[in-house]
């Protein structure tokens, strides 16, 4: 096995692990292909097991022979394991290194994992384009299942089946693929049941500077029209930005050509800069010095609330060009694998009762993040602590879950899961033993046979054992449309993954399981009074006919 | 003077009691306003909505007005700012100049009343006799708080000595010495310490017999000694037997202390002190402080700012960091008592703000009880109403000197609100209880804060002319109950040893933010969990009742057929007031009026405008746009939570605890 090559030092004794809020531990350090394993061989003492795959970077530091390395993960966590020795120091961490950033798909751990627990319900076959479209066919006619992306040849990043317009053949597909960054032609992204309107997601089309056109591209979005009104094109570029587009043979929708859609520009960042906008924030989380001002100014400087509140925006207008405007929506950025893709997701949980619920987050997932294309390979391979250059690193789907943090603090009640859940993903996200998030996109993910060689994260969550802790207690399904404030005054810092491991959790937990307690007690209660009603009615019945003689 | 000469005399100021056709503005919204006519009372502004369906009314109490602004005329009339000690702001247009003057010279002279009787609490009269009245000033009783304590005991008693206020005329007339002072030492210790305000008790540990002591600033200069205060100290920290020192925390900036000793006045020297240790704790002055609150307010009130602006103006007007120096010497203190059993006196220049703040964040950490709601009425009647915090200067309630005026409580009550944040479960009260108190010292609704000592309480017949506030509060206590309260782990969690990394002190939404609905969440989680609570008792209650029917129908079926019969009579006149269906079935408010606003506000011409002034959301309470009736508002009934036949009904229990605030027709 190629993975004892790496292993220089498979075990160290005497070892001490510390962690924020925990006391230290001492014991044997092993490393093993895929995890770093400290145990202190006693009861009663929690193992530390992590993922090289979780590890961002790392930091070594000598004071006599006594070597120290600071471990940085990728869910934001820093621990810190004092190694006696030099020798050993030095070998751990050229080990922890090589193993936490193997360049190859298939050495990564989804594929050596065997779950402990029976696979009821197959996470892979969970959510299929065919049975999402199965209800999209009881709402309306309008749509049809294309193939023409089969062999992923119109459009790598896209899955095989999409919805286009009825009306619109499969050659006309083609030709408006090929006025689209990477292939991206408009697909509906959502249909809004309540007055039919839809919302659709593509890439930028490529105008260039000499204003290209494309008719069958034209064509196709106006499909989505009902006679005689107008929709609205969300572009989540600044109208510079989309201006600089088209030097690079990108470019936006002229009103010329598009007459019946009205352009609207908002200003969600790109990718890199999110990334760096992540490591400040989390350099001025940990860092524990500073004084109240410099705090504030760091979290300013880090953008990072100002991207949650312009991506959050301009989900909030896209679900309100829908529902209020009644109007239909297409969205794009620059690639439609990133901001778009914010965009259409967080407008669904806005408007969509069902994407509140847990099974229907699951499905928005797979259906706007896995299946769309997010590169989730590329933009989780680092996180905050990376110290190299970023390439194509990037929290996108870190800030959307923040968004939907955001909203979820805004209405507790409306959401069946709880902020773990959300917590969860992002871990899994960067960091798994399953394979949901391997690949940039289906194509990727179908050639390395995910779903035959790897396990899919929602069989694992989607066991009742599990479930539980993800259930938001409050939950009263809400049929409503639910529309966030947006204001600063409204947005909070997502301590539970910002300050996650910066603070002690006792009181929070304590008051979280006060929480649930007062809510079962409330059922309990219920049901008890419940059955004693019956109990006397029946009582009362049988006693009837006695009073009456 | 009487209080109908005064009304009659505030009628005078009042030089247009009626305008119509003026607008209110929607603050979140400005193209959204409300027409209706304008009224001045002698103590309300009042607005009436003209709309058909619902009169809907807003009552702004002339006391709680802070500002009244005119703004540049416009083509639709002439804008009028009220800007409120609760952080309301309204906006009125009045549509001719002559009425817009009019009501500002009104408004303006209403709202800086002169003299106490002007004020809203000596012309309140709800309904209650004299002797009601009087009983409401005996619900707190400060001997009660201090026997609670454990005093007097052998080493502390009341000493007599200020009972006419001759010694120190801001103190109260009750105070615990040491047994051991003379009052020959009293008397030299006070008139060695500014405005007379010698070392006294504040707070006792009954544990370790530790003592939180406050006092005014020595006047030292740069060499004076007083023989008394030595021997004062001395005998504090002789008063504990188990400890072999005490502390002098001075809650000022040393620079500032510094600076008074060249005005004879100054701290402490340890070197003249017998087995003192002397500790500066840097807390900024009442002027540094409301400058600070102002720029805070500024920042809150900003229509749509970016997340810049918000938090570079968060921090550049410095609050938080004011509210840490507080939690700071809290803790301090706290820790000096429960951890080392070492007493404290604590001082600042006057004793009247910044150790009321510090003494009483200390009580919060140290001792369970100041977290029941109760005890943080004792708390604030004893360390801020009876200590002579300067109420009618600092919260402005008479014309006067506007920089006298500091938001000393507001922070007290912040911190309390942020130690909330950090322990969910060591509270009884939620914060409304926190926001509520903060209205009402301002409000002028109720005697207690009024006036600037116990003395000139007691001079201007506080008792006898106006209500308190406290059995108010106390009779709807069942809004300001925390349902995550604990109270056998408050009680055994010992000091609360809160965090105070910068993160850890947020900016208080409820409070500054306390009138733009739309700010908040649309569902409260707080309000959720009481009605899941108030439910839950109701069950409880039922359980009870249908435990018993079955009892005594088990035995009764043994019995006669007679008795029988009397008993499922009785049953079913129990059964029907659970059950009343139409209860169940009422919606309850959660947000004070449905979000499903007017989100044709947003114009297609201005694609690049923010939403966040789409005005996504409508906030009027009783909103009558016509294209709203889907009441798409994404606000769950949450009474549907129980709403299956066989539940009970949940009670509509959020009505506004304030709501007598903003109109005095119970009276």
């Amino acid at each position: 096995m190629e993975f004892a090559e790496l292993i220089k030092t498979p075990r160290v004794d005497g070892v001490v692990l510390h962690r924020p809020f925990m006391p230290t531990v001492e014991g044997t350090l092993c490393l093993t292909g895929h995890h770093l394993i400290l145990s202190s061989r006693q009861d009663n003492t929690e193992e530390l097991w992590l993922l090289h795959a979780n590890i961002d970077s790392i930091e070594k530091r000598f004071v006599g022979s006594l070597g120290t390395i600071i471990v940085k993960c990728k869910d934001l966590r820093v621990i810190q394991l004092d190694i006696p020795g030099m020798e050993e120091c030095l070998n751990i961490a050229s080990s922890i290194e090589a193993l936490s950033t193997l360049d190859s798909v298939s050495l990564m751990y989804p594929f050596f994992y065997r779950p402990l627990f029976e696979v009821i319900e197959d996470g892979w076959q969970l959510f299929v384009p065919e049975e999402a479209f199965k209800d999209l066919e009881s709402m309306t006619d309008e749509w049809r299942l294309s193939e023409v992306n089969k062999d992923f040849s119109v459009c790598p990043s896209y899955p095989s089946l999409l919805t286009v317009p009825k009306d619109i053949d499969d050659e006309s597909l083609c030709k408006a693929a090929s006025f689209r960054h990477g292939g991206r032609f408009p697909v509906l992204s959502y249909y809004h049941k309540k007055n039919g309107m839809v919302m659709m997601r593509a890439a930028q089309p490529l105008t260039g500077t000499n204003g290209r056109r494309c008719k069958e591209d034209e064509k196709l979005i106006n499909a989505t029209l009902c006679a005689g009104k107008r929709g609205y094109i969300i572009d989540t570029r600044t109208i510079a930005v989309a201006q600089q587009a088209k030097a690079r043979g990108g470019g936006f929708e002229q009103e010329a050509n598009y007459p019946q859609w009205r352009r609207i520009h908002k200003a969600i960042e790109r990718s890199n800069v999110l990334q760096e906008g992540l490591i400040k924030l989390v350099e001025a989380c940990n860092d524990q010095s500073h004084s109240m001002d410099r705090w504030l100014s760091k979290l300013e400087a880090s953008n990072w609330q100002s991207n949650v509140k312009e991506i959050l925006t301009t989900a909030c207008l896209a679900a309100q060009c829908i529902d209020r405007e009644g109007a239909s929506v297409l969205v794009h950025g620059t690639e439609g694998t990133d901001s778009t893709l914010q965009v259409t997701s967080l407008a669904q949980i806005i408007l969509d009762p069902a994407c509140r619920t847990i099974r229907g987050f699951e499905a928005l997932i797979e259906r706007e993040w896995l299946q769309a294309g997010h590169p989730f390979q590329q933009r989780c391979a680092q996180s905050a602590y990376s110290n190299g250059k970023p390439r194509s690193e990037a929290p996108v789907f870190l800030l959307f879950l923040d968004c939907v943090w955001q909203i979820l603090r805004q209405f507790p009640c409306s959401f069946q899961f709880n902020e773990n859940f959300l917590i969860m993903l992002f871990e899994h996200a960067y960091a798994s033993q399953f394979g949901t998030f391997l690949g940039n996109s289906v194509a990727e993910r179908l050639k390395l046979l995910l779903s035959q060689k790897t396990v899919s994260l929602w069989s694992w969550v989607n066991r009742p054992q599990e479930l539980e802790r993800f259930l938001n207690p409050l939950y009263e399904p809400n049929n409503l449309v639910i529309w966030p404030s947006v204001a600063p005054q409204s947005l909070l810092l997502w301590e539970g993954v910002f300050l996650r491991w910066n603070r002690s959790t006792k009181c929070l937990d304590e008051a979280y399981q006060e929480m649930v307690h007062i809510i079962e007690y409330n059922k309990e209660l219920q049901n008890k009074v419940n059955s004693l009603r019956r109990q006397l009615a029946q009582l009362e019945t049988e006693d009837g006919p006695l009073q009456t003689p | 003077m009487s209080c109908t000469e005064v009304w009659w005399s505030e009628m005078e100021h009042i030089r247009m009691p009626k305008v119509e056709n003026v607008r209110l503005v929607d603050r979140s919204s400005s193209r959204r306003t409300q027409v209706g006519t304008l009224y001045l009372t002698a103590t309300h502004t009042i607005f009436v909505g003209k709309g058909s369906e619902d009169r809907s009314e807003l009552w702004v109490l002339h006391s709680l007005v802070c500002d009244v602004l005119k703004h540049k005329a416009s083509q639709n009339g002439y804008p009028l700012i009220i800007h409120c000690k609760n952080f309301q702001v309204i906006q009125f247009i009045i549509p001719q100049e002559s009425d817009w003057h009019n009501v500002y010279i009104s408004l303006s002279r209403l709202s800086r009343p002169e003299k106490y009787e002007e004020l809203y609490c000596f012309s309140f009269n709800p309904n209650v006799d004299k002797a009601e009245r009087e009983h409401s000033w005996d619900f707190l009783d400060l001997k009660a708080e201090y026997s609670r304590m454990g005093l007097p005991n052998k080493l502390w008693h009341v000493t007599a000595i200020n009972r006419e206020y001759r010694v120190c005329d801001t103190y109260p007339a009750d105070l615990f010495v040491p047994k051991s002072v003379t009052l020959p030492v009293i008397i030299g210790s006070s008139k060695f310490r500014s405005r007379g305000r010698f070392p006294t008790l504040s707070y006792y540990c009954k544990e370790n017999h530790a003592t939180i002591c406050r006092s005014s600033q020595p006047l030292s200069g740069f060499s004076a000694r007083c023989l008394e205060d030595e021997q004062m100290l001395q005998a504090i920290m002789k008063s504990n037997p188990g400890s072999r020192f005490m502390y002098v925390v001075d809650t000022r900036p040393k620079l500032n202390a510094m600076a008074n000793r060249a005005a004879g006045k100054g701290y402490e020297n340890e070197d003249n002190y017998c087995n003192i240790k002397f500790q500066f704790i840097g807390i900024e002055n009442i002027h540094v402080m409301r400058n600070s609150q102002q720029k805070l307010i500024e920042v809150s009130a900003l229509r749509s700012p970016s997340m810049g602006e918000f938090l570079m103006g968060l921090e550049n007007s410095d609050w938080l960091r004011h509210i840490k120096s507080i939690m700071e010497a809290g803790i301090f203190i706290s820790k000096a008592v429960a951890e080392e059993g070492v007493s404290v006196l604590v001082h600042c220049s006057d004793g009247w703000d910044r150790t009321a703040q510090v003494c009483s964040v200390a009580s919060v950490l140290l001792d369970p009880y100041y977290r029941t709601l109760k005890g943080l009425m004792v708390l604030i009647e004893k360390d801020w109403v009876s200590f002579g915090h300067k109420f009618s200067h600092r919260c402005g309630h008479l014309d006067g000197e506007a920089k006298e005026v500091s938001p000393v409580i507001d922070q007290f009550l912040e911190c309390v609100w942020q130690l909330m944040e950090q322990f969910p479960c060591y509270f009884e009260y939620n914060e409304k209880f926190l926001i509520s108190i903060h209205n009402h010292v301002y409000s002028c609704h109720y005697g207690n804060f009024i006036c600037n000592s116990q003395k000139e309480r007691k001079d201007l017949c506080i008792k006898e002319k106006t209500h308190s506030i406290w059995p108010h509060l106390w009779e709807n206590k069942l809004d300001f109950m925390n349902p995550l309260f604990k109270p056998d782990q408050s009680q055994n969690q010992g000091l609360l040893r809160p965090r105070t990394a910068p993160y850890c002190f947020k900016y208080w939404r409820r409070l500054y933010n306390r009138f733009d609905r739309e700010l908040h969440p649309r569902q409260s989680e707080l309000d959720c969990l009481m009605t899941v609570k108030e439910e839950t008792q109701q069950l409880e209650e039922a359980l009870a009742l249908y435990e018993q029917k079955l009892a005594v129908l088990d035995k009764e079926r043994a019995k006669t057929l007679y008795m029988q019969k009397g008993v499922l009579e009785s049953k079913q006149a129990l059964w029907s007031s659970p059950l009343d269906t139409s209860l169940a079935n009422t919606p309850q408010d959660y947000i004070g009026g449905f979000i499903g606003g007017a989100p044709n506000v947003f114009t297609l011409q201005q694609g690049e405008r923010e939403s966040a002034e789409l005005c996504l959301f409508g906030d009027k309470p009783k909103s009558s746009d016509a294209d709203n009736s889907d009441q798409e508002s994404g606000v769950a009934d949450f009474s549907s939570h129980s709403s299956g036949e066989e539940s009970l009904p949940s009670e509509d229990s959020v009505k506004d605890p304030d709501s007598d605030e903003t109109g005095p027709n119970r009276a």
